[in-house]
């Protein structure tokens, strides 16, 4: 068996584990939104449940099948779910896929470019800190990251969104667009600065410093003591031997940082009113909607996931000695 | 002629990990800062005749003076005297769903860990299904079932938070299980629940006392995101991350003391509890020092 196929192999039965546990949590979810003493009847008549008429809730109960038993309401829903219907939202008065539709590309937009910019962060930053360990330049940038990763990212927004837009006014603080002007790509870009950075300034502490460990221990190994030992510039040291073996975990570690990025993606946004998905899912979770935040939920689920599984294959393709057997 | 004099080479900074600072650098300030921060938050309320829901429209919106230190916010409430009920509300949520958590991640680690098999097997795919879903979204799906109050919040931090719990002491129990005192205790006659609760489960307590005060400013941040997002305590409640909600809308008209406060106090606060647990852990596992939480 070739390498190759023994990675695609290592995909499958990731993707293996993947599909059980979005069912699981699927399910879980369902169950939690049935255990609750919420009733969608009541929540779809609101006062004018005192006036309708007792055939008419009769009717609507078993139209929408709220009594029936758990399970078969689950296998109803996922039949559905299947076929791309993942319901109507509540709160929103709209099909949950088009309101998922409408407002992921928001979402998707600002955590990929969010994402990127704080790589790259990491990486200069990290590798700077690093080179000049114990200087001036590494106390601040690692004192500066401790400081960021204690603060709450919203707050942090907040600031940036009172010193640029409020005081400063050189960026728009929020919304994609100014006033009734119709989206441009310029005009997007603009509003996309401010919550970009904050995001990216929230993720990037965490990388900087792992960049910065994993380089200084990768200082003291033979590979680098001996370009060291061949009088190689320290630079040339740095980016041809040093980064190349502490970058490999790095990717592994991608994954494993997704949660934290939608959970940050989610608070920018609501700091910056972004048309994404945050403002939806407060809405669902304060409206009781349960159809638009199980399927934001389930999503999200599968958006880690997927990520995880994407990070092991390349880790696996960037380092041959990876075993592929875990 | 070429200058054949010997120099030295420039000198590098390329070489192993300088040594960490002697803990000192960080247990001082951190303790000194969390019990200036104790202090406050526990006497100040017994003692002082204060009410921080007092409003005074006739002070509102002031910003920093000598008798509002930070201000006062669109209510004329005192900024700092409500931070100081903030931090009180948050770090008891923090603390009390850290100790829920830790308390329900150990009985399920050690169960997993300790009878093995396929129990322990699917019970680990449990935690890793639950792990994958961002802890932040699920914790608003918990509140959203509950409505929003203290107790929801609290529920909903330690429903999410006992996965990290669970799978230190499964690993713990696992690598225990191996030694020669284990083996001993069971030749000497001891039953599974004596094993269990004799010598397990006090041989993983130091690094579950650890887990639980690391856990700590991660329920403070959550409850403050929830708090901030609107899904958390009552408005009303003085709390950190209801106090930055409130001052979104000040900030409109120039009202930044309001929410520099809160922020400021958390940051403080959280860097002292994760410095205080960092020392530790740095002498509990010293193999482990990372310098990924200081």
């Amino acid at each position: 068996m070739t390498r190759g196929q023994a990675i695609g192999r290592l995909a499958l039965r990731r993707l293996a584990f993947a599909v059980p546990v979005l069912l699981v949590v699927s399910f879980a979810l369902f169950v939690l939104a049935k255990a609750s003493p919420f009733d969608p009847i009541e929540r779809y008549f609101g006062v004018r449940i005192i006036g309708a008429s007792p055939e008419r809730v009769a009717q609507l109960r078993a139209n929408w099948g709220v009594d029936e038993p758990v399970v078969s309401q689950y296998w109803a829903w996922l039949r559905h779910a299947v076929t791309g219907d993942l319901g109507d939202s509540l709160s929103l008065q709209q099909p949950v896929s088009a309101v998922i539709g409408d407002r992921l590309g928001w979402t998707v937009l600002l955590v990929s470019v969010g994402f990127t910019l704080a790589l790259v962060l990491g990486l200069l930053l990290g590798t700077l800190a690093a080179w000049r360990q114990g200087s001036w330049l590494d106390r601040s940038i690692t004192g500066g990251c401790y400081a960021l990763e204690a603060a709450p990212v919203f707050w942090v927004g907040l600031a940036v969104l009172y010193v640029f837009a409020l005081q400063l006014r050189w960026l728009p603080g929020g919304g994609v667009t100014t006033g009734s002007e119709p989206v441009s790509a310029g005009g997007v870009a603009a509003h996309l600065v401010l919550p970009v950075a904050v995001l990216a300034i929230s993720q990037a502490p965490w990388f900087v410093l792992f960049v910065r460990q994993n380089l200084l221990e990768s200082f003291t190994q033979d590979h680098v003591i001996g370009a060291r030992a061949r009088g190689l510039p320290d630079h040339l040291v740095v980016s041809g031997h040093a980064l190349r073996t502490s970058l490999l975990p790095f990717l592994t570690l991608l994954g494993a940082r997704l949660p934290e990025l939608i959970t940050g993606a989610l608070l920018v946004e609501t700091v910056f009113s972004w048309p994404g998905i945050a403002r939806a899912t407060v809405e669902a979770a304060l409206n009781v909607d349960f159809a638009l935040l199980g399927a934001l939920t389930v999503m999200a689920t599968g958006v880690v996931l997927v990520g995880n599984l994407l990070a092991d294959v390349l880790y696996a393709l960037a380092d041959p000695r990876v075993a592929l057997d875990g | 002629m070429a200058d054949l004099t010997w120099r030295s080479a420039p000198r590098s900074r390329l070489t192993a990990a300088s040594p960490p600072r002697s803990p000192k650098w960080r247990l001082l300030p951190s303790a000194i800062v969390l019990g200036v921060v104790a202090l406050v938050v526990l006497v100040v309320p017994l003692f002082a005749e204060l009410n921080e829901q007092y409003v005074d429209l006739a002070i509102a919106n002031q910003p920093p003076s000598t008798a509002h230190l930070f201000g006062t916010d669109e209510l004329g409430r005192d900024v700092l005297l409500r931070c100081v009920y903030a931090l009180r509300v948050s770090l008891t949520v923090g603390v009390v769903a850290a100790v829920i958590s830790a308390v329900a991640g150990t009985a399920v680690g050690a169960l997993a860990g300790s009878i093995g098999g396929w129990f322990d097997r699917i019970l680990m795919r449990v935690v890793d299904a639950i792990a994958s879903v961002p802890h932040l979204l699920l914790g608003i799906v918990i509140v959203a079932i509950l409505r929003p109050s203290l107790s929801a919040v609290i529920i909903s931090i330690a429903l999410t938070h006992w996965l990290t719990a669970a799978r230190i002491v499964r690993s713990e129990v696992l690598s225990l299980r191996t030694r020669p005192f284990i083996d001993a205790a069971i030749a000497g006659g001891a039953s599974r629940t004596q094993v269990l609760t004799r010598h397990l489960l006090p041989n993983v307590a130091p690094q579950v006392l650890l887990a639980t005060t690391l856990m700590v400013p991660h329920a403070v941040w959550h409850e403050t995101a929830l708090s901030f997002l609107g899904l958390g305590l009552p408005p009303h409640a003085a709390s950190i991350g209801n106090m930055i909600n409130d001052a979104q809308r000040s900030l409109l008209i120039g009202g930044w003391w309001m929410s520099l406060a809160p922020g400021l106090l958390l940051i403080i606060t959280t860097l002292a509890v994760s410095g205080l647990s960092g020392v530790w852990r740095d002498r509990l596992n010293p193999k482990r020092r990372t310098e990924l939480t200081w």
